[in-house]
């Protein structure tokens, strides 16, 4: 009989995001509460959460790039991306984002996971530009629209890393899938995996660039009836 | 020669210098989160070996730390934003001389990568390989630790910035993501409770108590839906698959079922993805840009990016109906 008292730790984790508490502290509580529900001694638990932790370092690789991005930031990286950007004339906030999206997914595809990133090019780079093109295409962007913009940015990096990995070089996933149905007696190459996940890689980019474009088209039309409203047209 | 923990020695740097500085402007929450996160860097090796001798006392602490981490975050201040007018023209000084030049850091982090990922087995110091290729799927992670440390070098001496402006600016932007920063490690330390306590195996239980198994298409509903709330649970699709497969992919949809484990596992694991894409326990991709991007509320990201996980879980389960059973 499988015990369902270690379920209150996830109870926790929706609850506490719910009402918006410090998410790392959420997260500890969670943590001790599924443990001791499940019966797990409190010195085998700190050991278990201390061993965790440190297993888990290379997560905090995203840091990495901070010291040069912080250099060239305070040199004055982020304007001249914006300037530099504007010199594309015809170049719109959706061209922006679907050329950085389909570049995205290619590189991940080769294995090239790291080569790209939210620390490394999205905030000293595409984040920039985006506003700087969808501002020059809309006029100044309010605080929310700003806060949206970006965040596009930040999820056309995420969706291109995730439905462009493992296509063309096995990497962490397909070689996971691969050991995991080995351990059970199923023996498959890598490259029979990974094949697979062309056919989603295709439909990821086919639609995250129809929401890009419809995100555009619904600020235009926005900000031509707010135009319209003010000039009392 | 190169091996990954000397990428954390430069992380516990990193993270050490924001520690002394936080203190320093008596920041007391911060300067304890950052510098817990050094010691992990610096000392996480030494625990491991420890523990796995038998010595449990610094895992234990660590584990203890991590608590701390918990009540500091909550405590933490977030810093209000530099005044950023203040060096505007020296910024405009610097961008007119250098102009494009500024990318040539910025560009060197991916080329160095890719150069060095390309040219480890290649690349050698007296008689030892450059990057250290004992673990294989730690040269990628190398290969980008030495090519930050790279760009860094030719950014300093580019914009003739004194080497320790780099402490101060990476501590900066260190306390602009605040405990975003924090929270991927502490959900891995979450994920080992949940793992060790049988979560995963409990979800799988009540998931397999309602489940048709006569019908095809129930199973592989339940199969692709389950990846996407456990992955959005456990904020990983990597922990979320091997309870899944083993609990409803294999036993229903390859044996009774005849699925293709194949494009099951593959397109199976995809669908997870969707479900990272929704979730704030996925850190290092949602919450940790809404701070780097320093935008107003967390869940920004999540809020633009869920049709986009809606529709390619749609997507998803098509090609698993289409491919599974071809």
């Amino acid at each position: 009989m499988i015990s369902h008292w270690p379920l209150i730790g996830v109870a926790v984790v929706i609850a506490g995001f719910a009402i918006r508490f410090n998410p790392v502290l959420v997260v500890v509580v969670a943590g001790l509460v599924s443990g001791l529900s499940a019966g797990i001694a409190p010195g085998d638990l700190l050991a278990l959460l201390g061993k965790a932790f440190v297993d888990s370092r290379t997560l905090m690789l995203i840091a990495m790039p901070l010291p040069v991005v912080g250099v060239l930031e305070r040199a004055g990286l982020r304007e001249h991306a914006t300037t530099w950007i504007l010199g594309f004339a015809r170049l719109t906030l959706a061209r922006l984002l679907i050329a950085y999206l389909a570049l995205r997914q290619l590189l991940s595809m080769f294995g090239l996971v790291h080569v790209a990133g939210h620390a490394q090019t999205v905030r000293p780079l595409i984040a920039p530009m985006s506003e700087a093109t969808a501002t020059r295409m809309l006029g100044p962007l309010d605080d929310e629209t700003r806060d949206r913009v970006r965040a596009l940015a930040a999820a056309t990096d995420n969706v291109g890393v995730f439905f462009g990995e493992d296509v063309f070089v096995a990497f962490g996933a397909v070689l996971l899938i691969q050991r995991f149905y080995e351990a059970k007696g199923i023996n498959l190459s890598p490259t029979d995996i990974a094949w697979w996940a062309l056919p989603t890689a295709i439909a990821a980019f086919v639609i995250h660039a129809a929401r890009i474009a419809v995100f555009q088209l619904r600020l235009e039309r926005r900000f031509a009836r707010a135009r319209r409203q003010r000039t009392g047209l | 020669m190169l091996q990954l923990v000397h990428v954390f020695y430069v992380l516990g740097a990193l993270f050490a210098g924001a520690a002394i500085l936080n203190a320093r402007d008596r920041r007391w929450a911060s300067a304890g989160i950052w510098a817990i996160i050094a010691v992990a860097m610096v000392l996480g090796d030494a625990m491991l070996a420890a523990a796995r001798a038998g010595t449990r006392w610094p895992v234990q602490a660590m584990g203890a730390g991590v608590i701390v981490l918990g009540v500091l975050a909550q405590l933490a201040r977030a810093r209000p934003p530099a005044d950023d007018h203040a060096r505007a023209a020296a910024r405009q000084a610097t961008v007119a001389r250098l102009g494009n030049r500024l990318f040539i850091p910025a560009l060197a982090i991916p080329l160095v990568t890719f150069a060095l990922l390309k040219g480890a087995p290649y690349l050698r110091l007296g008689s030892a390989a450059l990057i250290d290729a004992a673990v294989p799927t730690q040269v990628a992670l190398i290969a980008f630790g030495a090519a930050c440390l790279v760009a860094l070098v030719l950014a300093l001496r580019l914009t003739r910035t004194p080497a320790f402006h780099a402490l101060g600016e990476s501590r900066r932007l260190i306390d602009t993501i605040g405990w975003a920063l924090v929270l991927p490690m502490t959900l891995a330390a979450l994920g080992s409770v949940f793992d060790k306590a049988g979560v995963g195996a409990a979800i799988a239980d009540l998931v397999s108590a309602v489940i048709p198994t006569d019908s095809r298409l129930a199973c592989l509903l339940v199969y692709a839906l389950g990846m996407v709330v456990l992955t959005a649970i456990l904020g990983n699709a990597f922990a979320a698959f091997p309870i899944l497969t083993s609990g409803i992919g294999l036993p229903l949809l390859v044996a009774r079922h005849g699925a293709h484990p194949a494009a099951l596992g593959a397109l199976g694991m995809l669908t997870g993805y969707c479900g990272t894409l929704l979730t704030p326990m996925a850190a290092n991709f949602n919450l940790v840009p809404a701070r780097l991007l320093e935008l107003r509320d967390p869940y920004t990201v999540i809020r633009v990016q869920w049709p986009t996980a809606l529709a390619m879980i749609a997507a998803n389960i098509a090609l698993l109906s289409l491919f599974a059973f071809g």
